[in-house]
């Protein structure tokens, strides 16, 4: 509700129920003035999906993975950790900032196992309810101790990182990024943003597999604009909700961030289990934040709980302890790296399928986009007037920005969705 | 390779050379002249350029949370006859953490499915969590619920779903101040304020009696602004342990409805207080029964000792059904940019237990055994009190109710208590009974007989 039209019309609805009390204390409601709210334009996509009857439909909507059979998927590790858990003795509240062994695991993964970093205790990081919540722990305190920051957002960007620094009451601009022409990234207009902006600006990057276009700046590109932050003094905040999901390797997924903390900066990072262990109803994550100095994280981590402390107390135990029981034992921790990477593997499969399918029926667009954008998602350059075509034609779904969930393709489901997608852009 | 792209790569090169030599040398000088524009000045936030300064480097460090600090303490004392009387969980006789029975058969049940799966909960969390528990503290037959007229959403826990629903009033209600009792839970004040409300006291606890201030609580509810929100504790006030009657229920009732302010409560020990979970819900269900609106926040974590599960719900009961489903579309632009949707471990195990009567029952037993030892920690205090003579009324440690008990002890006789009978409790004098068994209750009484006895 940032909008003044927005804001008219709760104050003008406030008013209403003001009045509503006067006349009828006992009758009315306090809220027949709420208004309903739009639908999650991500989220809604599904049940649209659910309520369709038909036998063809095909759902390429939330980013949640499907398997070949377009099924969801627990992993077998996960599965193993679990049956470890049930009958534990511990259901007592975590620590406010978490459980220590999971974000000690969750370091390593994204710093590196022996960061020098973690040894000297510089990163403040506390377990956060999974990407969303560290991102919202982070604007909520970048609001509180730089009240004067602005967060600029890469355009597109998931919609809901909007939704959460504008409830953090953090004001927003915007970065370019996708550039629709070549269905990659806009590197120069990219840096023309990065040098403009005031020095020591707020940046949201994606570390890898962006959200929602699949387009990543090459490890080359990467440097350039790490370089440019250090002489702009501007803040890295790197949301990481793929790791391990993108190349299939965490390490190399986690690219990015090394050449950010090689160069010195003092990044922040927001870390999410959803996808690459599957554990996306358990809300896991972290937020980290390096530091100078271990005084100075234990600082920043103090004020990360008083933070989380009015919003939930402390964070979610259980997927906690799956995260940290696969991650610190070497043949669980062995058996997940080889499942993230099949799951990788089978999404870099689906786009060369894709790309092949579409191409056979004798398309004449450029198609290549679909291989060289990476992740789980391909932001396909469909309109929104093409996608609803494909909607209400062919049952496939997905959002209006033509982003397509590779991890809905299937080998059952490519060759029905290539024809589809190729029919609707002749 | 393209001559172009090959001197980009070179020149890169070079930059992230002098870059990293810059940042081990800390010289800045020689960087500052390749920059061709202007933009140089720097801005508040800036540190040495290469250099490794923090934008957060004057942050000081947050003084430890009063309540969880007792913990730390407790944890850090080598004695062997500490006794921790901090937070509120519950501890058996042996002084363990207690995982109920259900709960684990709950567990097995979830584990053993194998179509098991940890997708998304929607935003407003399990859709049949959200029924039972509704249904849980308002009644199976309560009228609201027979309506529809009840929006529904899964919290993190009590603090949650109290966050959740105080965002939600200082979006969309028209008054913005909330009315809360002196004194309350030490998280209460900062929940609303973060949420957006003005925080105001009303009085609760009457130290001369210690108990309520009924008297003090109508004045102040009476001179509130029309259509003021107020936070009331459903059963076993926390930290003070002291509830009204059900006629003083009834009469602020009345107050309310006639004052038209909005009543919002928080509900974190159904089951706990009495034994009985329809006892315990009477307060919230005579405010439903009169047809008017209110808000209900619940809490699992001590009633099925789901504490770090974080299992929860927020209720919103409106007048009509139309109005609870727009409710409930707002509810979830809360919610997504704080967490997009929660945590699902714990909110199946509660709906597995609620929706199946055996389990159902035997919930109820193992829930009214947790309550009757709290209840049987309170009478053995105070026949050990009464037995060595301590001066004072104690009669207050068996009229409260729940997990907490008010001693009237001052922060110096617990600091006093604390260094001379490693007791580990809260400076405002509360105790958690739960932290209590046979054993330790003598310890206790000792304490608090020395401390009276020296210190005033």
């Amino acid at each position: 509700m940032a909008s003044p039209m927005c804001r008219g019309i709760v104050a003008s609805g406030r008013r209403a129920a003001a009045a509503a009390w006067g006349r009828t204390m006992s009758t009315a409601s306090w809220w027949s003035h709420v208004e309903p709210a739009a639908k999650d334009p991500i989220l809604g996509v599904t049940e649209a999906f659910l309520a369709d009857p038909s036998p063809d439909k095909v759902n390429v909507g939330v980013g949640a993975y499907r398997d070949d059979n377009g099924k969801p998927v627990v992993l077998n590790c996960v599965r193993e950790a679990e049956r470890r858990i049930a009958g534990n003795l511990n259901m007592e509240y975590l620590p406010m900032g978490g459980s220590i062994k999971m974000i000690e695991e969750a370091l390593k993964l994204a710093y590196g196992d022996d960061s020098e970093l973690l040894k000297n205790k510089r990163i403040a990081s506390v377990q956060a309810l999974s990407g969303t919540g560290a991102c919202r722990l982070f604007a909520d305190f970048q609001r509180r101790f730089l009240p004067d920051s602005q967060i600029y957002i890469p355009v597109p960007t998931w919609a809901n990182h909007h939704n959460i620094w504008r409830d953090a009451h953090v004001p927003q601009r915007t970065f370019h990024y996708y550039h629709p022409e070549t269905k990659g990234l806009d590197f120069a207009a990219m840096m023309d943003d990065i040098k403009n902006a005031p020095n020591g600006s707020f940046f949201l990057l994606h570390a890898c597999a962006h959200n929602p276009t699949g387009v990543d700046p090459s490890e080359e590109q990467w440097r350039e604009i790490s370089y440019q932050f250090k002489v702009k003094n501007h803040f890295p905040f790197f949301d990481m909700a793929y790791q391990g999901f993108a190349t299939g390797d965490p390490e190399r997924d986690a690219k990015a961030i090394r050449i950010f903390l090689e160069d010195g900066h003092m990044i922040g990072c927001a870390q999410s289990f959803a996808k690459n262990m599957g554990l996306y109803g358990q809300r896991v994550g972290c937020l980290s934040i390096l530091c100078e100095n271990e005084i100075q994280a234990v600082a920043v981590k103090s004020q990360l709980q008083q933070i989380a402390r009015p919003m939930y107390s402390n964070p979610p135990i259980h997927g906690a302890l799956v995260v940290s029981i696969i991650l610190s034992d070497p043949q669980l921790k062995s058996l997940w790296l080889e499942e993230v990477k099949g799951m990788a593997d089978r999404i870099i499969g689906m786009r060369t399928a894709l790309r092949e399918n579409i191409e056979k029926l004798g398309s004449n667009m450029s198609w290549e986009h679909i291989t060289n954008q990476i992740g789980m998602f391909c932001y396909s350059g469909l309109t929104p007037e093409q996608v609803d075509r494909l909607t209400s034609d062919f049952h496939i779904y997905l959002t209006r920005n033509g982003r397509i969930s590779m991890a809905g393709v299937t080998t059952g489901n490519v060759g029905y969705l290539a024809n589809a997608i190729h029919h609707v852009t002749q | 390779m393209d001559d172009t792209i090959a001197s980009h790569l070179a020149s890169s090169a070079e930059r992230r050379l002098s870059t990293l030599s810059h940042h081990l040398t800390g010289h800045s000088a020689s960087m500052a002249s390749e920059i061709p524009n202007s933009a140089l000045s720097p801005s508040a936030t800036a540190g040495s350029y290469g250099g490794a300064s923090s934008v957060f480097a004057n942050i000081l460090q947050a003084p430890d949370d009063s309540i969880l600090g007792v913990t730390v303490a407790y944890n850090k004392d080598p004695s062997p006859v500490k006794v921790n009387l901090g937070v509120g969980a519950y501890r058996t006789e042996e002084g363990k953490p207690l995982v109920l029975n259900v709960v684990r058969k709950a567990e097995q049940l979830l584990v053993n499915n194998p179509s098991g799966v940890k997708e998304y909960l929607p935003i407003t969390g399990l859709a049949e969590f959200n029924k039972l528990s509704a249904k849980l503290i308002f009644g199976s037959e309560s009228p609201a619920i027979r309506e529809n007229r009840v929006a529904t959403v899964q919290g993190l826990s009590g603090t949650g779903s109290l966050r959740v629903g105080g965002e939600f009033l200082a979006k969309h209600y028209f008054e913005r101040t909330i009315y809360i009792p002196q004194p309350t839970w030490g998280n209460h004040p900062k929940i609303f304020t973060l949420s957006g409300l003005a925080v105001k006291y009303y009085r609760y606890y009457d130290p001369a009696t210690r108990g309520l201030n009924f008297h003090g609580l109508l004045e102040d509810l009476s001179s509130a602004p029309p259509g003021a929100i107020v936070l009331l504790h459903a059963c076993a006030h926390n930290p003070t342990g002291v509830d009204p009657t059900l006629e003083q229920w009834e009469q602020i009732r009345q107050l309310m409805r006639s004052k038209g302010l909005l009543p919002f409560f928080d509900s974190a020990y159904q089951g706990f207080a009495s034994g009985s979970l329809d006892v315990d819900a009477q307060s919230v269900r005579m405010f439903v029964a009169d047809g008017g609106e209110c808000l209900a926040a619940q809490s699992y974590a001590k009633n099925m000792g789901l504490y770090g599960e974080r299992v929860g719900a927020l209720s919103i009961v409106c007048k009509s059904s139309d109005v609870a489903g727009r409710v409930e579309s707002q509810l979830k632009l809360v919610i997504r940019p704080m967490y997009s949707n929660p945590p699902i471990h714990g909110a199946s195990i509660v709906a597995t237990i609620l929706k199946n009567s055996e389990l159902y029952n035997e919930w109820t037993v193992e829930l009214k055994m947790m309550a009757d030892r709290i209840i049987s920690m309170r009478r053995q205090l105070f026949d050990a009190l009464s037995k060595r003579g301590t001066p004072g009324d104690w009669s207050h440690i068996l009229k409260q109710i729940g997990m907490f008990t008010f001693t009237g002890l001052n922060s110096d006789q617990v600091a006093f208590m604390t260094k001379e009978f490693h007791i580990y409790m809260t400076s405002d004098g509360r105790i958690s009974m739960a932290g209590l068994s046979s054993r330790t209750v003598p310890h206790l009484a000792d304490a608090i007989h020395a401390a009276v006895a020296r210190i005033n």
